[in-house]
């Protein structure tokens, strides 16, 4: 944890209310995201419940599970499921922009620059916790590989129809979730705690009522004494008053209300599914206004200027993921080969590094962490002296000299980067240390002998250099996975991926 | 030396070379514990390749291991010309290595193709495209190379020996790589881990004797780091010395010194109290500790001369768990007058070797023992880089804080368990120092 961040939990607890940890929103929220809540039953992965769905706060769909083992009924649920989310998925499908691409020719190899289609807009989806993320994860698992009765007629429980594509997508946006500052798929505990610290541990706060009792604690009490009531408090039979957020439910409520009202349905009670019905959605309903009001306070923070620059990777993801389902591709495999997971990994922790770099510059709090850290230096600028580089065409390499109280520069000749008014990032070498410094300037100052104006800052400007790149570079790539080597097992083989296979849990 | 070390070395030495030269398979590993003559037998074994005429690319992990490699070949072997293929960033390489005239700089692969012997990092092989690819590679640290810097790589050699540490730091992520937990080919694991996960057939040899470790520590850090693979110290006991010329003046870190300097092993151990990572009471300890070690006119005798050594700013290092400590210290030093001495993380002192070392225990002060204070490879690294002796600077209760955390990693289908498990070796570790230990109040 940073220095910052330990400051804000230890206000947070003095003052019994969250402390800011950001002054802007440092993740895209849509104009109109689909909530999904969704509940487990205990006892098997995956295994629905019930979930309140829908991009309406006022009004959720509800579905339920009657009897959770039952598959005929699990089905149905999936199809109801589909039914809510991929119309939404899809929403964004049909309107495009144009934008230009770089591909390589497979004849000639060459280099080329393609039109390819870019979504103006993804949809995003919301679940209240990363516990929902793995949930959509496994769903999207268990589902992707059915076969319709369309796809295979014999089949003795064929799924159905747009089953195996709401598995595609929310295997995808699952996939998503992994890369660092994606928003396809967000759990809010996650932007909430992102943002706000409380006075606990971040265990504590993956309790989404809790959290929410910290950041708005109810008028006349405190965030910690409302925390704990949302955690603790239960009712005459039993009952917590604020059900968890889920995906699991309180085992208390598995006890005492639902073992016996799914045995009532069980056993053929008139009305028992709509029973059954009404006590799910008293425990689904209180974490899908939490929900929505997570999304109110996090709505009161301006958006971060990177956030357009971030979502767009994200509507590329969407459009590529439409594409490759439009082009009757087969879906996900179920395991990365050994190609497309280094791949994964290596861009995943590029999308870290360009995260922090731009968390750092669009927010002074989140930069105040990296000064703290030793990697990055604000300060005054007092002397600007122009100087030129030796060779047969001089180019400007102004020294700066600046003051920055935030620590001792590393030795050596460090690299340092700054963000320059125009957009863009200028970077410098270290020619002398101490408290009072000067920065060479290396670039960003344009082509002629004459630095470009507003590239080279006045003397009493405040600037603030960072060890790290603002933009981090790609690395030199990766083998094509045909090309896999010896070391790493050869290349895959390359057979489509049968369906799953039956096993005797699929006939509970 | 002992003879009998030597001819068990010299024996798996050969067995080595032999494999590497006419082995059927395409990889030979060797697993080298610390200070197990590693670089030496990578410097040979490029000798030898390029005597057979087989042309060699090595593979090292840093900058500067690869100029330490070259420096090492050009020094054996004046007449063997050797290419360095370095990044187009400034300073790109060490400018010792312009002495030597066997070597040729490029940052082009092309400029260096006729050469027998092309050294480069990991990362800068990553851009060489190729049409015909090396005979024979040798990967150094290949235990610290990640599976995804390997597959970038291994399309340029046909065979390749694999060299490194097994108990050293493991490669690490910044992002999470659970998704690959168990697949033979998770890119986060290590390049060794993947290489025999999918050839299994592939030869291994462990070296045997450690010429760093003293006798002192050799035992301690084969059993607590190296459980079923234990090596021996390559000296005996009484073969290394260290003596200081100024009595102690009593204080408590010219007695944790003493007591180094008789048993190999110190712990300077500080009150029991939570503190920041950068806890200014133990670098403030650490900097007694390193000014007792050179102020008082320390000398080491060993089995390479015998006449002794003077214990130098340069001959000492701190080792520490983060870099804001290794900062910290760093400042303290300099402030004391010691500003040669090296201080930094673990991650960087792998692969170095000094007479005395400092150590500011990954444990001190915390109210948690995470699984990164508790990585066994940390506190191998830290304990095994000196050839004398080694002093730790410690809170009270580490004991304590290791009952009160045993290691909580969830266990992933597939994936091979690491051993030694970091909580045990940290036992092991703090049992040996329990009787060293020296207190400060």
């Amino acid at each position: 944890m940073s220095l910052i961040s330990v400051l804000a939990r230890a206000e947070a607890a003095e003052s019994g209310r969250a402390a800011p940890l950001a002054t802007v929103r440092h993740r895209h929220l849509a104009a109109h995201p689909l909530v999904l809540v969704p509940l487990t039953t205990a006892g098997e992965d995956a295994a629905p419940l019930g979930a309140l769905v829908g991009t309406d706060r006022g009004a959720p769909r509800l579905l339920t599970v009657p009897q959770p083992r039952n598959r005929e009924l699990r089905s149905t649920f999936l199809a109801a499921l589909a039914e809510e989310v991929l119309p939404h998925i899809e929403s964004a499908a049909e309107e495009v922009e144009y934008v230009e691409r770089k591909e390589t020719e497979p004849e000639t190899g060459k280099k080329v620059t393609v039109q390819a289609e870019l979504c103006l807009d993804a949809p995003q989806l919301l679940v209240p916790n990363p516990a929902g993320v793995e949930f959509l994860r496994l769903l999207g698992r268990a589902t992707r590989f059915r076969r319709t009765a369309e796809e295979d007629p014999q089949a003795a429980h064929p799924s159905p129809p747009r089953v195996p594509l709401l598995g595609r997508w929310l295997s995808h946006y699952a996939e998503r979730a992994r890369v660092p500052g994606s928003s396809l798929l967000l759990p809010v505990t996650e932007l909430l705690i992102r943002h706000w610290a409380t006075g606990r541990s971040t265990l504590e706060d993956q309790h989404l009522a809790a959290l929410l009792a910290w950041i708005a604690p109810p008028p006349g009490t405190t965030g910690e004494a409302a925390a704990l009531h949302a955690e603790l408090a239960r009712d005459e039979r039993g009952q917590l008053l604020v059900p968890p957020a889920g995906p699991s439910t309180d085992p208390a409520f598995d006890n005492t209300l639902l073992g016996p009202a799914i045995d009532r349905f069980d056993a053929g009670v008139a009305d028992a599914a709509a029973d059954l019905a009404h006590l799910v959605e008293a425990q689904l309903r209180p974490t899908w206004d939490a929900v929505w009001h997570a999304v109110d306070l996090l709505r009161t923070l301006p958006p971060a200027a990177h956030l357009p620059a971030r979502w767009r990777r994200d509507r590329h993801s969407y459009t590529h993921h439409r594409d490759r389902v439009g082009a009757g591709e087969p879906p996900q495999p179920r395991r990365d080969d050994a190609v497309t997971a280094a791949r994964k990994l290596v861009s995943r922790e590029q999308s870290q590094a360009e995260l922090d770099a731009q968390e750092a510059l669009d927010d002074p709090l989140t930069m105040a962490e990296r000064r703290l850290a030793g990697e990055a230096f604000a300060g005054e600028v007092l002397d600007v002296t122009m100087a030129y580089s030796e060779g047969k065409r001089p180019m400007p390499r102004p020294l700066v000299t600046c003051r920055s109280e935030d620590g001792p520069l590393p030795e050596g000749t460090a690299r340092l980067h700054r963000a320059l008014p125009s957009g863009g990032e200028q970077r410098g070498e270290v020619a002398e240390h101490g408290e009072v410094f000067t920065v060479r300037l290396t670039n960003g100052m344009g082509r002629s002998k004459e630095p470009a104006e507003g590239s080279v800052p006045e003397p009493g400007e405040r600037l603030c250099w960072t060890l790290f790149e603002h933009a981090p570079r790609g690395g030199p790539g990766l083998p094509e996975p045909e090309a896999t080597p010896w070391t790493h097992g050869g290349p895959p083989a390359q057979l489509p991926e049968p369906p799953d296979a039956f096993t005797p849990e699929d006939r509970l | 030396m002992t003879e009998q070390a030597g001819t068990r070395h010299a024996s798996v030495v050969d067995a080595v070379l032999h494999d590497t030269l006419h082995s059927p398979e395409r990889g030979v590993v060797v697993d080298s514990p610390p200070g197990a003559g590693k670089s030496t037998l990578v410097v040979r074994a490029a000798r030898e390749l390029a005597a057979a005429g087989r042309r060699l690319m090595l593979v090292a992990q840093t900058n500067a291991q690869v100029d330490d490699l070259v420096d090492r070949i050009a020094t054996a072997d004046p007449h063997l010309p050797v290419g360095r293929l370095h990044s187009n960033e400034p300073d790109p390489y060490d400018p010792l290595l312009d002495a030597h005239e066997s070597v040729r700089t490029s940052a082009k692969p092309a400029d260096l193709a006729e050469l027998g012997v092309v050294v480069s990092t990991a990362a800068k092989w990553a851009w060489v495209k190729t049409e015909s690819p090396w005979p024979q590679a040798i990967v150094d640290e290949a235990y610290q190379m990640r599976s995804d810097a390997l597959l970038a790589v291994a399309g340029l050699f046909e065979r390749a020996l694999f060299v490194g540490d097994p108990g050293q730091l493991d490669p690490f992520s910044q992002v999470g790589a659970g998704q690959w937990a168990g697949l033979a080919h998770d890119p986060s694991m290590s390049a060794v881990g993947t290489l025999l996960a999918h050839n299994a057939e592939l030869r291994r040899h462990r070296l045997p004797v450690s010429w760093r470790l003293p006798a002192s520590a050799a035992g301690l850090v084969s059993s607590a780091f190296y459980p079923y693979t234990p090596f021996t110290s390559g000296t005996s006991p009484g073969d290394r010395r260290l003596t200081f010329e100024a009595a102690s003046s009593g204080s408590a870190a010219d007695r944790v010194v003493d007591e180094a300097a008789a048993s190999g092993w110190g712990l300077l151990e500080l009150p029991e109290r939570h503190t920041p990572r950068t806890d200014p009471e133990a670098v403030a300890a650490v900097a007694s500790v390193v000014r007792s070690l050179l102020t008082r006119g320390g000398l080491a005798y060993g089995e390479r001369s015998p006449e002794p050594t003077a214990l130098t700013q340069a001959r000492v290092a701190v080792g520490t768990a983060h870099r804001d400590q290794a900062a910290a210290v760093r400042a303290a030093l300099a402030k004391a007058g010691f500003p040669e001495v090296t201080v930094d993380t673990a991650n960087r002192l792998q692969g170095r070797e000094f007479d005395v070392t400092v150590v500011l225990h990954p444990l001190s002060g915390r109210p948690d023992a995470t699984s990164f204070h508790l990585e066994s490879g940390r506190l191998c690294v830290l304990a095994s880089r000196h050839r004398h002796a080694c002093v730790v600077v410690c809170r009270a209760g580490v004991a304590r804080l290791l009952d009160e955390h045993p290691s909580a990693e969830p266990v992933e289908l597939g994936a091979e368990v690491a051993f030694p498990d970091g909580w045990e070796a940290n036992h092991a570790v703090l049992a040996e120092l329990a009787e060293h230990t020296v207190r400060t109040d």
